[in-house]
């Protein structure tokens, strides 16, 4: 080995060791065999909450390279998912184009939005930026509601289940594999970008903007491409909501969903992906928790609208939660109860 | 003409409920997305007060403004104050979730049907004829009264007392503001309660003019374009934004399309936002610190 590859070398090894050892890939190993088998005992009702995730977890993934990668603000994460299930729709509904012609074209609608709404991110930092995304999301659903009430689909465009390879994708097993496949494919895809030199940029634009441009990270070009890249995967989840519900209406997509986006990356943990699929799992799982208490707790009486107004107080009260008392999330309690018990055992070792 | 008197009234509704935000901003830098919601409590605490203690109308709005300042401060005292120092990020997320959070608990403690807030409390809202062609209702006139005096009086606060000089210090230094022995906690909490008295006004009149129900916070999101139009820590600022997405709005929805309604304010935002970030009124240096 000669010298001046050894200064490279260096580099590698230690990039390995912060990447987690050996241990850590067969586990991640064993959850993916075991996830890939929970199909063949799942009832219907657990695999339609499994699919859910799935399709959470994919915008999660963009909003967290964002937001907690980037460092950007976006309030406007519902808006690049109604883009991206409207593209869809409409495409279906006035062209009857197929799966392979809708979703390439879902991706490229969410990056050119994500393009020109990025434009405002080079001028404006924090508060303005997090205000110009807001706007986003109400143009957005303002052109599908205009959409919708020109094409004289006021309820609503109707999908038809999608077809690929000339198998309909229809049944809960089907759509369970594929958006496992497209989640473990959004998630290996996030981690290299965020290894490669992208990823470092973005991260030292978050940390200091100024220092990065000093250093000469082209700060403009990689704001952009951040918003670029999650607004097309924001849309590309979008899409897939919209071929999963087989249904697009702006009712679906209102400012409550950005809300439970953001909910879900602060409460799994800002700045990391893994962070991004627990708060998915997290945020999915509440509405359906909060129903159960509502069954099981008879004297506070089930009905819809209670329902759904607890879910978005017990969101509040989750979000100032974790804001105030554990801003680093899911992630960070799971890293110190892992920290503690490594360091426990190490001690025992020692004695 | 009547279109004139409806964009004075949109003026005023958007100038009043805009104060609010320039407020916070202006003396704690944090933008306050919950600013909607805590105007529609105040619409609801007077149902609770109309319903449950008095059924005087005035003893009852004048309870509500009580409430509304008790809510304003505890909003700060319970949850804005353990975020101050943080990042602007996470208190402004932090609005967002409180925002949320009111939502749900209103709903679930007012129901989510919509309320006839003027016949609880026996206001007639009738409409006052100014000249032949020219007609608003009781709670409009109100409205514009409250704003052009809550605007005086907030002026005459902030240029003239010594505590409305302490809040401006506290906004354009806030280190320098506290090594002068101005207590920034104090300072903050007044302004979340001025802020939430101000709002709690501007919901109380809307609720009385029309009827009451959770979506209503919607206003509170439309309103922030006039601040931000305005200069987000300029109060004069504030009204003349108002001003200007009210006469868009009006003339939009008059001639274009009633549709526009929802979205008018927000794209005047986006040009505001990409034209000139620190709004008409605002200081430039803004964009570096936020």
């Amino acid at each position: 080995m000669s010298n001046t590859e050894t200064g490279i070398g260096k580099i590698a090894p230690v990039r390995a060791v912060a990447k987690g050892d050996g241990g850590n890939r067969t586990a991640w190993m064993g959850l993916i065999v075991l996830l890939a088998l929970v199909p063949l005992v799942a009832s219907p009702f657990h695999l339609d909450i499994a699919s859910q995730i799935f399709i959470a977890a994919i915008g999660a993934l963009a909003l967290m390279v964002l937001t907690g990668i980037a460092g950007q603000i976006s309030l406007g994460h519902g808006g690049l998912m109604a883009a991206g299930a409207f593209t869809t729709g409409i495409l279906y509904k006035e062209t009857g184009a197929g799966i392979w012609i809708t979703l390439p074209a879902s991706v490229v609608a969410g990056a050119v939005i994500g393009l020109i709404f990025g434009l405002p991110s080079l001028r404006l930092r924090g508060v303005y930026l997090a205000m110009s995304t807001l706007a986003l999301h109400f143009v957005v659903i303002y052109l599908g509601g205009e959409y919708e009430f020109a094409s004289g689909a006021s309820t609503g465009i109707f999908l038809d289940p999608p077809v690929i390879f000339g198998y309909e994708l229809y049944d809960g097993q089907a759509w369970y594999y594929a958006l496992f496949l497209l989640v473990a494919g959004t998630y290996w895809g996030c981690s290299n970008l965020l290894n490669s030199k992208t990823g470092r940029a973005w991260e030292a634009l978050h940390a200091n903007e100024t220092a990065a441009e000093a250093l000469g990270v082209q700060v403009a070009r990689y704001k952009l491409l951040a918003f670029v890249i999650t607004s097309g995967i924001a849309s590309f989840s979008g899409a897939l909501f919209a071929y999963y519900q087989s249904f697009v209406s702006v009712e679906a997509f209102t400012l409550f969903m950005s809300i439970q986006y953001i909910a879900m990356i602060i409460i799994g943990g800002m700045g990391s992906l893994t962070g991004a699929l627990l708060g998915a799992i997290f945020v999915t799982l509440v509405p359906y928790c909060i129903e159960w208490l509502m069954e099981t707790v008879p004297y506070l009486g089930l009905d819809i609208s209670t329902a759904s107004s607890a879910s978005h107080a017990a969101f509040g009260l989750l979000m100032i939660l974790f804001l105030v008392f554990e801003p680093s999330g899911l992630i960070g309690i799971w890293k110190r109860t892992v920290a503690r018990f490594s360091s426990q055992s190490k001690k025992e070792g020692v004695q | 003409m009547q279109i004139v008197a409806n964009i004075v009234v949109l003026t005023s509704l958007y100038a009043l409920v805009a104060s609010g935000y320039v407020l916070v901003y202006k003396v704690s830098r944090v933008l306050n997305l919950a600013h909607g919601e805590l105007m529609i409590l105040g619409a609801y605490l007077l149902v609770a007060t109309s319903a449950g203690i008095t059924s005087d109308p005035l003893i009852a709005i004048a309870l509500t403004a009580v409430f509304s300042i008790i809510v304003g401060l505890s909003v700060y005292l319970l949850l804005m104050r353990e975020m101050t120092g943080q990042p602007v990020l996470a208190a402004v997320l932090t609005t967002v979730a409180l925002g949320i959070l009111l939502r749900g608990a209103m709903v679930l403690i007012w129901g989510p049907q919509q309320l006839n807030v003027a016949s609880m409390l026996s206001f007639e809202n009738a409409s006052v004829v100014l000249t032949d062609s020219i007609r608003v209702s009781t709670a409009s006139l109100w409205l514009v009264i409250c704003t052009v005096v809550v605007y005086l009086g907030l002026l005459a606060f902030l240029h003239m007392s010594r505590w409305g000089m302490r809040m401006r210090a506290s906004g354009q230094n806030p280190l320098l503001a506290a090594q002068r022995g101005i207590n920034l906690h104090t300072v903050y909490a007044l302004a979340w309660t001025l802020s939430t008295f101000s709002g709690s006004i501007a919901g109380v009149l809307v609720a009385l003019d029309s009827r009451l129900d959770v979506n209503m916070a919607v206003i509170g999101l439309k309103a922030f374009p006039a601040a931000l139009v305005g200069g987000l820590d300029s109060l004069h600022g504030a009204l003349i934004g108002a001003g200007v997405i009210a006469v868009l709005e009006v003339l939009l929805i008059h001639y274009v399309n009633p549709l526009l309604s929802d979205v008018v304010p927000f794209l005047v935002l986006i040009a505001i936002l990409i034209v000139r970030p620190w709004g008409l009124f605002g200081t430039k240096e803004e964009l570096n610190r936020v």
